[in-house]
């Protein structure tokens, strides 16, 4: 298998559907002549023209916009959105429009859109610039949300967002580009919906999204040094939520650690720990404990940013607590 | 808002714990981090903090009582707060039918410990049972009763590891009750409460001895070069202090390092290979035994174990090792040389793999390049988990242990 970047894998993956149907066509700011703000649509341009790569305004709500007609007509967009926190000028073409029109046309019409970019906290991008918002997204029923953490699943789950007959919400980070990993050789998809153990373990469930399955794993690799084997789960697809896979491995090990760099309050650890709670009480040993960000706008302080985010400390804390540890 | 203070858990091993003083008096303020109370624990004599700030409202557990592990303390509030409903929640202090047959022995020795407690009137106020849901699936499933199970947990909170003891207990619920035993003749004697030490040392050695399948091998040393080489060292630097068990915990890292199976230990489905060498070594107390480890036994030089010993062995003896001093190591070693014994086999300090019994050093006649001559000897005796070690990799262990003694230069490097 060839390593690559999470960045080269989406990229591969852009190029390849991009191949394989005609009707796929990418639209946003600097995706073009520029190459991407973040370089994921790097060749793209020279590659297949402006005519399937097209550059346009500062004007979110107008992507989108695009994206959701072209999809109606019968084409295969690809909506980039610079950073998600500016999908928020976009949220009335999201959440009204691609997320009601098949059910307000009685299904005669399907809107398969991908609104793709980053988010999630960089460094140092201040309030405005460092959101999660995957809870905004995962709260509609009519989207599908993906938050794919390694660039195999960024790869596969970009080319099955791009096929899928339903608005796909692909939520990228910044920070993950730049990171490497096995990626198989040859066409492969992985479906949405689907959830990943990351790595066996018997003693605790953690279960982690985006980049904060990195940080899982990092904790996870401490606490074997400890005798703890806990198991890192990556649900990929917030929405739909494979909740078995969830399940079997909390009915496993009996204690739950859910991470995320989203705010405590309504997020997604939030709608995970009730599933777990409601379908797998008796199995459970200890409280779930949630690890977020603090429930304030991200400062753009260094250190206070720091002290925001989840990091290792605060993750192993709240394992020690579902293990009852001292 | 008003906060149970319940027992901690200061060490793994720790079930309860005796409240030596209280630091804080009833009425007094509190912040977080003040030590609220002395706690005798299995293992040393700790302080214990307060994890919140407020005023010291009532003390449940007088001075000189035991309380086990999550068992409410003391209740920390506000001045003038009601603290009735805390109160209520909190379990009796002890319960009750354990104490309804206090030991009446004959009145013999002098000094005996006669705590005849009075049982305390609160029986009727317990709240409801604080369990995890995994914890009542297995009770409920398994038919235990968890009104009679001490919970670990936050609150006293009953979890699943708190069901171990009832759950192994389980088969044996069907046997008749014990009759109590009447003393048979005239034998006089007197009982005492067995100290948390004490207790610990009977449970687990009776768990090691019962379900850890122990195989022994004995070995005789030649110490000649060793009481040698310990002078000579001894002359030259005498502030090291170099003992004979200082020569022998240096020799078994060694060992241990060029057989590391010695060093494993049995983890259920998994040996698992430890990669620090943390050597424990038994100093006996005036009532049992601790055994202080010295850690990364193999990288310390025979002046720095010294030091090291004489430190625990010090701590020890005052009970004030820190959890992380006697917890956690790889390997024990039980040396009752100094008192004459030539040699003895130990029990195996679980989840270790082996222990090594160190016997007396004695001059006796031993057949040296042919001839019968007076030498030092010393027997040793490997207690192995056969689980682990098979009589072979303990064997081996144990040869290149004599060759290192018997040629201690090499203790030296």
């Amino acid at each position: 298998m060839a390593v690559v970047t999470y960045r080269e894998a989406l990229n591969q993956a852009l190029r390849e559907e991009m191949e394989r149907d005609p009707n796929v066509f990418i639209v946003g700011e600097e995706v073009g002549y520029y190459q991407g703000a973040y370089k994921v649509t790097q060749g793209l341009l020279d590659q297949f023209g402006e005519w399937r790569v097209r550059d346009t305004p500062i004007a979110e709500e107008v992507i989108a916009g695009i994206g959701i007609g072209a999809a109606l007509v019968g084409l295969r967009p690809i909506a980039e959105m610079m950073t998600f926190n500016f999908s928020l000028l976009a949220l009335d073409q999201i959440v009204n429009n691609a997320a009601k029109i098949r059910y307000m046309s009685g299904g005669q019409f399907k809107v398969p859109v991908v609104f793709r970019g980053p988010g999630g906290a960089a460094h140092q991008l201040g309030a405005q610039h460092s959101q999660s918002l995957e809870s905004y997204y995962a709260y509609v029923p009519g989207l599908k949300v993906v938050l794919p953490a390694t660039p195999k699943d960024a790869k596969g789950l970009l080319k099955s967002a791009i096929r899928d007959d339903d608005p796909v919400v692909f939520i990228e980070s910044e920070v993950l580009y730049g990171t490497r990993g096995e990626v198989p050789e040859g066409e492969y998809t992985i479906p949405l919906g689907q959830a990943e153990v990351k790595r066996p373990g018997k003693d605790v469930t953690l279960i982690a999204h985006s980049k904060t399955v990195l940080l899982a794993l990092q904790v996870a690799e401490s606490l074997a040094a400890e005798g703890i084997e806990a198991e890192v789960v990556d649900p990929r697809t917030l929405r739909p939520l494979d909740s078995d896979l969830l399940l079997e491995s909390v009915r496993k090990t009996h204690r739950c650690v859910i991470v995320e760099e989203g705010w405590p309050f309504c997020g997604i650890g939030a709608q995970i720990a009730t599933t777990l709670y409601s379908e797998a009480f008796d199995t459970l040993d200890a409280p779930i404990e949630r690890v977020t960000s603090a429930d304030v706008p991200m400062p753009y302080a260094k250190p206070l940013e720091a002290a925001v985010v989840p990091d290792t400390k605060r993750v192993r804390a709240a394992i020690d607590k579902v293990l009852y540890r001292q | 808002m008003a906060s149970n203070v319940v027992m901690p858990k200061l060490s793994d091993t720790m079930e309860s714990g005796v409240i030596l003083k209280w630091v804080k008096k009833e009425g007094d303020a509190v912040e977080a981090g003040d030590i609220l109370a002395e706690v005798s624990t299995d293992k040393a004599d700790m302080e214990m903090e307060a994890y919140v700030s407020g005023v010291l409202r009532k003390i449940l557990i007088p001075e000189g009582k035991t309380a086990k592990v999550g068992e409410v303390l003391a209740i920390i509030g506000e001045e003038g707060e009601e603290i009735s409903a805390p109160l209520a929640i909190a379990p009796p202090a002890e319960p009750p039918q354990a104490r309804k047959e206090p030991a009446k022995a004959p009145q013999g020795a002098a000094g005996a410990r006669k705590e005849v407690v009075e049982s305390p009137q609160q029986e009727a106020e317990v709240g409801p049972i604080k369990a995890s849901p995994l914890a009542r699936k297995i009770a409920a499933e398994k038919g235990i009763d968890l009104s009679r199970i001490q919970g670990s947990g936050p609150g006293g909170r009953i979890i699943e590891k708190d069901l171990e003891g009832a759950l192994a207990a389980k088969p044996a619920a069907k046997a008749p009750p014990a009759v109590a035993q009447v003393p048979a003749g005239p034998g006089e004697y007197r009982e005492e409460d067995m100290s948390l030490m004490r207790k610990t040392i009977a449970r687990r050695m009776t768990e090691s001895k019962t379900t850890v399948p122990h195989f022994y091998l004995a070995m005789e040393i030649d110490m000649e070069a060793a009481v040698h080489i310990r002078k000579s060292l001894n002359d030259l630097h005498p502030e090291a202090k170099v003992s004979f068990n200082d020569l022998i915990v240096r020799a078994v890292a060694l060992a241990l390092r060029k057989h590391p199976r010695v060093n494993a230990s049995f983890r259920g489905e998994k040996i698992r290979w430890n990669e620090a060498i943390d050597v424990g070594v038994a100093v006996a107390l005036e009532d049992g035994l601790i055994t202080p480890i010295i850690r990364r036994c193999d990288t310390k030089n025979l002046t720095e174990i010294a030091t090291e010993m004489q430190s625990l062995a010090e701590k020890a003896r005052r009970k004030r090792l820190r959890p992380e001093e006697y917890q956690g190591g790889t390997f024990t070693i039980s040396n009752l040389g100094m008192y004459g014994v030539e040699n003895f086999s130990a029990i195996i300090n679980p989840p270790e793999g082996a222990v090594l019994a160190v016997g007396a050093i004695l001059q006796k006649p031993a057949v040296w390049e042919g001839e019968v001559v007076a030498r030092h000897r010393m027997k040793v005796t490997l207690s192995c988990d056969h689980r682990v070690v098979d009589g072979a990799s303990g064997a081996l262990f144990l040869q290149e242990l004599k060759k290192l003694l018997e040629n201690p230069v090499s203790l030296l490097l």
